[in-house]
C-alpha cells in the first residue's frame, strides 16, 4: 500500500480515542504508578537554627547531627561503647587506643571517610566537651595510621576513654569530613555533608519552619539490631520533616487531626486531648528523663557561706519543686543521686538533707548559727522556658520559709543565660541563684556532669565552686582501674559535693512523646532518631 | 501630586535613619548575648569570646554601626547570628505567608465591616445597631487565640471540613491554599471587623445628617444610593486611615494567629529573633515595618485625595 493510500484510509477518531484512553489510563494510575514517597512528619521540642553539633549543646543540634552524621562508637541500651564507624584495640598498657574503621563508610558526596576524617574531627570535639578536655590533657598524640586507621596515644592512664567518645549526649563525637572538622571551634560550620543515615536537604531548610532530611540510599547500616546509638541504623522510611509548631495545643490539634505522626515532647496538661485517640499512643521514650537543679554563686554572700548554702538546701525540697514542675505523678519522681536514679553510679551518699526537705525550721537553726544577716538572695527566673519558669517561684516561697530574704527577678532566658555568666556582684548584675535541667545522661558520671567541676572562677561551670578536693577526687575518677574502684570515687564524690553544696538536684522527669499507630519500631532512648521506625500508611 | 509623592518619600529617609540607629542602639544595649545562644551552657568564656570575634560582635559599637550601615546601602542586610542564614532569605520565606493571611484577611474584613457599620449607622438606635455593637464589642474583646481554638475546634476537629494548622502556597494550588488561610484570616479578622464596623458608624453617623444627604433623599435617590454612593464615600477618610493602619499591623506581624494555626510568617520570624537576640534579623525587620508603615500612610493619604475632591496635594 502506498503512503497516500494509507493516508486516505486515516482515521482521526481512532487516535483520539486512542490518546484519550490512554489519558484516563495515566490519570486514573491503573498503568501503574510509582509509589508515594514515606514522610515522618514530626514536631520536635524546638525549631533547629544552629546546625553545628559541636558549637553547641542545644539537644536540637544534637538531634539533627544523628540525622546526617555518624559517629566513631555508640552507646548500648546497657549504658556500654560499642563499634558503630570503627572498632577498637587497646594496647596491655592502656596507653594506645587503635580505632579501624569499618569497610563501605561513605560522606553523603561520596568521598570515603578516612582515619583523617576522625582525628579532625575528634580534635574539633576536644576543644569543646568537658569531658573532652579533661582526657585531651593525657593524650599525647591523635594521628592517622593509615587511611583507615586512628591511633589515641595517652602519656598516662585515663580510664574513661571509650565512654566519652561513645557519650550520647552533651557534646557527642560527631565525625565529620576533615575539611570541615578543620573549621576553628568558635565558628559554626557551613558544609553539613555527614555519612549518616541521612542526608539534610539544605534546599528545603527553614530555620524556625523546618527542617527536611531524605534518607541515605549508600548509608551502609552495621550488622547488628540497633540499641540506643550502637548496632543497625536501619532507615525505613524515604523523608522525615521536622515541622516548627511554636504552639503545643496546635501540635496536639495537628497529631488529632492526623496530619503530624509525632511530637517530641507533650506537655503532661495537654495528656488528655490525647489518650482518648485510639489512633495514638503516648508514650516516654527517654525512661531516664531529665534531673532538675539549683544552682547557687559561691562568689558572692550570702552563698559564699558553705552553712548557709547547707541551710538553702534543707529549706527546699524536690515534692513542692515537682509538683509545681510537672504535677503529674506518672512523670516525676525524687531522687537523691547526683547521676540520675538507676544510672552505674546511682547513689544515695549525702544526700539526707534534701530528701528529707523542706525543713523550714531546720533550715532557720542552720541560718541563725550560720549568721545570716538578711543579705538578699537574687534568684533569677526565667518566664518564656516552661521547663525552669516554675522552680524558682516554689524555691523562693521555700527559702523564705526558712528565713531567707529573696528578691526573685523575671526576666528572658536570654537575659538569664547572659547575666549567669556574670561574675558580678548581684547587685551590680549578677546573681545568687539559679535553676535549670540536664537530662540524665549528661549528669550520669563524674565526668559528664558539667556541675561537678571545683575549678573555681577559671574553669568551674555557672556557679563557679572553688574546690580542689573534688577536682583531685574527679582526676582520681578518670584514672580508676575497674568500675568498682570507679563506683567508690563516684560515691565519693557525691558525698562531698552534697556536703560543700555544689548544687541541688530538686527531682527528676520525664516528657511524654507522642506517636501516630501509623509508626512502628519506635526506639526507646535518651535521644530521639528515626532509624529503625517503620510507617504503615 | 508627584512633587508631594517626592517630598513624602524623601521625607522618610530621615525617618529610616532615626529608626536605624535607634534600634541598633537599643539592642545592643538590652540584656542578651546571641554568643550564648549559640554555644550552649557549656561554653567557657573563652570560646564565647572566640564566637562573639568571629560574629564581629566584640567590635566598638560605633565600628559595629558603620559596618551595618555600609552593608544596608549596598543591599546587604548580613546574615542571621543564630542560623547563618542571610536575612533576605529568611524575610522572603516568611513574606508569602504574611502577606496572603492579611491581604485574605483585609478582604473579609472589608466585605463584613463596611456593610455591617453603614447598617449600624442607617438603624441607628435600634435593635440592629445594638445587636452589630455588641458583635464589635465580642471581636475586640475576645483574645486572638480563643477565638482560634474555637474556630479550630468546630471547623477543623468537630466537623473535619478544614486542616487544623499549616500554610500551602496559592502557586501549590488554590485549594489548598484557601483551605488553609481561611481560619486564621477569620480569627484575625474579628478584631478588624469590630474596629472597622465601630469606626463606619461613627464616620456614617457624622455625615447622615449633613444637607447633601437630606438632599439626595428628597431627589428620591434610593437608600442604598444615598448610603453607598453619597454619604460612604464621604464618610470614607477616617475609615481609610483605619484600613490602612490596620493592613500594616498585620504585615508587621500577628505573631498570636501564626502560633495557633502554625503559619511561618514575619511575626513569628520577629519574636524568635528577639527572644534569641539575632540582631540582624531584628534589625532588618524593624527596618522592614518602618518602611510599610511609611508606604502605607503614604497610599493612604494619596487615596484621600480619590475619595474627596477637595483634598488637593
Amino acid at each position: 500500500m502506498s503512503f497516500f493510500s494509507a493516508a486516505s484510509t486515516f482515521r482521526p477518531t481512532r487516535m483520539i480515542r486512542s490518546a484519550l484512553l490512554a489519558s484516563v489510563v495515566a490519570m486514573t494510575g491503573l498503568a501503574g504508578s510509582p509509589a508515594a514517597a514515606q514522610e515522618i512528619r514530626a514536631v520536635m521540642h524546638s525549631g533547629i537554627r544552629v546546625l553545628d553539633p559541636v558549637i553547641t549543646t542545644a539537644h536540637i543540634t544534637r538531634n539533627h547531627g544523628y540525622m546526617i552524621y555518624d559517629t566513631l562508637l555508640g552507646m548500648d541500651e546497657s549504658l556500654k561503647p560499642q563499634p558503630q564507624m570503627a572498632s577498637w584495640e587497646i594496647s596491655d598498657d592502656k596507653l594506645t587506643y587503635s580505632f579501624t574503621l569499618r569497610d563501605g563508610l561513605k560522606w553523603h558526596d561520596g568521598a570515603p571517610v578516612t582515619a583523617a576524617d576522625v582525628v579532625a574531627s575528634l580534635k574539633r570535639w576536644g576543644e569543646r566537651d568537658g569531658g573532652a578536655q579533661m582526657m585531651f590533657k593525657y593524650v599525647a598524640s591523635l594521628e592517622a595510621k593509615d587511611d583507615k586507621t586512628a591511633v589515641l596515644t595517652l602519656s598516662e592512664p585515663f580510664s574513661y576513654v571509650l565512654e566519652l567518645i561513645a557519650k550520647p549526649s552533651g557534646l557527642p563525637s560527631f565525625i565529620m569530613p576533615e575539611r570541615v572538622a578543620q573549621t576553628p571551634s568558635g565558628e559554626a560550620i557551613t558544609d553539613y555533608t555527614g555519612s549518616g543515615p541521612f542526608t539534610f536537604v539544605e534546599a528545603e531548610f527553614e530555620p524556625g519552619v523546618r527542617a527536611v532530611y531524605d534518607k541515605n540510599p549508600d548509608y551502609v547500616p552495621r550488622d547488628e539490631a540497633p540499641s540506643w546509638t550502637a548496632g543497625g541504623k536501619v532507615v525505613n522510611v524515604d523523608r522525615v520533616t521536622w515541622v516548627v509548631m511554636p504552639d503545643a495545643q496546635t501540635a496536639v490539634n495537628a497529631i488529632n487531626g492526623g496530619e503530624i505522626d509525632y511530637i517530641e515532647q507533650t506537655p503532661t496538661d495537654l495528656l488528655p486531648l490525647l489518650q482518648g485517640n485510639p489512633e495514638l499512643t503516648v508514650m516516654t521514650l527517654a525512661d531516664y528523663g531529665y534531673q532538675t537543679m539549683g544552682r547557687l554563686n559561691w562568689l558572692y554572700p550570702p552563698f559564699d557561706n558553705v552553712e548557709i548554702r547547707r541551710a538553702a538546701m534543707a529549706a527546699l525540697g524536690q515534692d513542692p519543686i515537682l509538683a509545681a514542675l510537672v504535677g503529674n505523678p506518672e512523670y516525676q519522681d525524687t531522687c537523691g543521686s547526683m547521676y540520675g536514679c538507676n544510672t552505674p553510679f546511682a547513689t544515695e551518699a549525702g544526700d539526707e538533707l534534701i530528701m528529707k526537705g523542706p525543713q523550714p525550721e531546720v533550715a532557720k537553726k542552720m541560718l541563725d548559727e550560720a549568721g545570716y544577716d538578711g543579705t538578699p538572695v537574687v534568684l533569677m527566673q526565667p518566664t518564656d522556658v516552661g521547663s525552669v519558669g516554675p522552680q524558682p517561684v516554689v524555691a523562693a516561697q521555700l527559702l523564705r520559709q526558712a528565713g531567707f530574704t529573696v528578691d526573685m527577678q523575671p526576666m528572658d532566658w536570654q537575659t538569664l543565660v547572659t547575666r549567669r555568666a556574670s561574675q558580678a556582684a548581684p547587685a551590680d548584675g549578677g546573681w545568687n541563684m539559679f535553676f535549670t535541667n540536664w537530662i540524665i545522661p549528661e549528669v550520669w558520671s563524674p565526668l559528664n556532669n558539667p556541675m561537678l567541676n571545683g575549678g573555681g572562677k577559671e574553669a568551674a561551670w555557672f556557679g563557679w565552686p572553688d574546690d580542689p578536693k573534688l577536682e583531685e577526687l574527679r582526676v582520681a575518677f578518670a584514672k580508676a582501674g575497674d568500675e568498682a574502684e570507679r563506683k567508690k570515687i563516684a560515691e565519693d564524690i557525691q558525698a562531698h559535693a552534697y556536703d560543700v553544696v555544689n548544687y541541688i538536684p530538686v527531682g527528676e522527669y520525664r516528657i511524654p512523646t507522642t506517636i501516630s499507630n501509623k509508626l512502628t519500631e519506635i526506639m526507646k532512648m535518651p535521644v530521639p532518631v528515626f532509624w529503625n521506625v517503620q510507617k504503615t500508611d | 501630586m508627584l512633587a508631594y509623592i517626592f517630598r513624602r518619600v524623601l521625607a522618610s529617609v530621615p525617618v529610616l535613619i532615626v529608626v536605624a540607629l535607634f534600634v541598633f542602639l537599643l539592642l545592643r544595649l538590652t540584656p542578651g548575648d546571641p554568643a550564648a545562644i549559640i554555644a550552649g551552657d557549656m561554653a567557657t568564656p573563652e570560646q564565647l569570646a572566640q564566637i562573639r570575634q568571629s560574629l564581629g560582635l566584640n567590635e566598638p559599637l560605633v565600628t559595629q554601626f558603620i559596618t551595618w550601615s555600609g552593608q544596608l546601602l549596598s543591599g546587604d542586610f548580613g546574615r542571621s547570628l543564630i542560623s547563618r542564614t542571610p536575612v533576605l532569605t529568611l524575610i522572603g520565606q516568611r513574606l508569602e505567608p504574611t502577606l496572603s493571611l492579611a491581604l485574605v484577611t483585609m478582604v473579609i474584613t472589608l466585605l463584613l465591616s463596611i456593610p455591617m457599620g453603614v447598617l449600624a449607622a442607617w438603624r441607628h438606635g435600634t435593635l440592629t445597631d445594638n445587636v452589630i455593637m455588641a458583635i464589635s464589642v465580642l471581636g475586640f474583646s475576645i483574645p486572638v487565640f480563643v477565638t482560634g481554638y474555637i474556630f479550630i475546634q468546630i471547623f477543623a476537629i468537630d466537623l473535619k471540613l478544614l486542616p487544623v494548622q499549616g500554610f500551602k502556597s496559592i502557586f501549590d494550588g488554590v485549594g489548598p491554599f484557601l483551605a488553609r488561610i481561611i481560619l486564621p484570616a477569620f480569627t484575625l479578622a474579628t478584631i478588624y471587623i469590630a474596629l472597622i464596623a465601630r469606626m463606619t458608624r461613627a464616620a456614617m453617623l457624622d455625615v447622615l445628617d449633613e444637607d447633601y444627604v437630606r438632599t439626595a433623599r428628597a431627589k428620591g435617590l434610593s437608600e442604598r444610593i444615598v448610603l453607598f454612593r453619597h454619604a460612604l464615600r464621604n464618610a470614607a477618610v477616617p475609615i481609610l486611615t483605619v484600613v490602612g493602619t490596620g493592613f500594616a499591623l498585620m504585615i508587621s506581624g500577628v505573631v498570636v494567629t501564626e502560633s495557633v494555626f502554625n503559619i511561618p510568617g514575619l511575626g513569628r520570624l520577629t519574636v524568635d529573633a528577639i527572644l534569641a537576640r539575632d540582631y540582624p534579623v531584628i534589625q532588618a525587620l524593624i527596618l522592614l515595618t518602618s518602611g510599610i508603615y511609611v508606604v502605607i500612610n503614604l497610599l493612604i493619604d494619596i487615596s484621600y485625595a480619590f475619595m474627596d475632591p477637595r483634598i488637593r496635594y
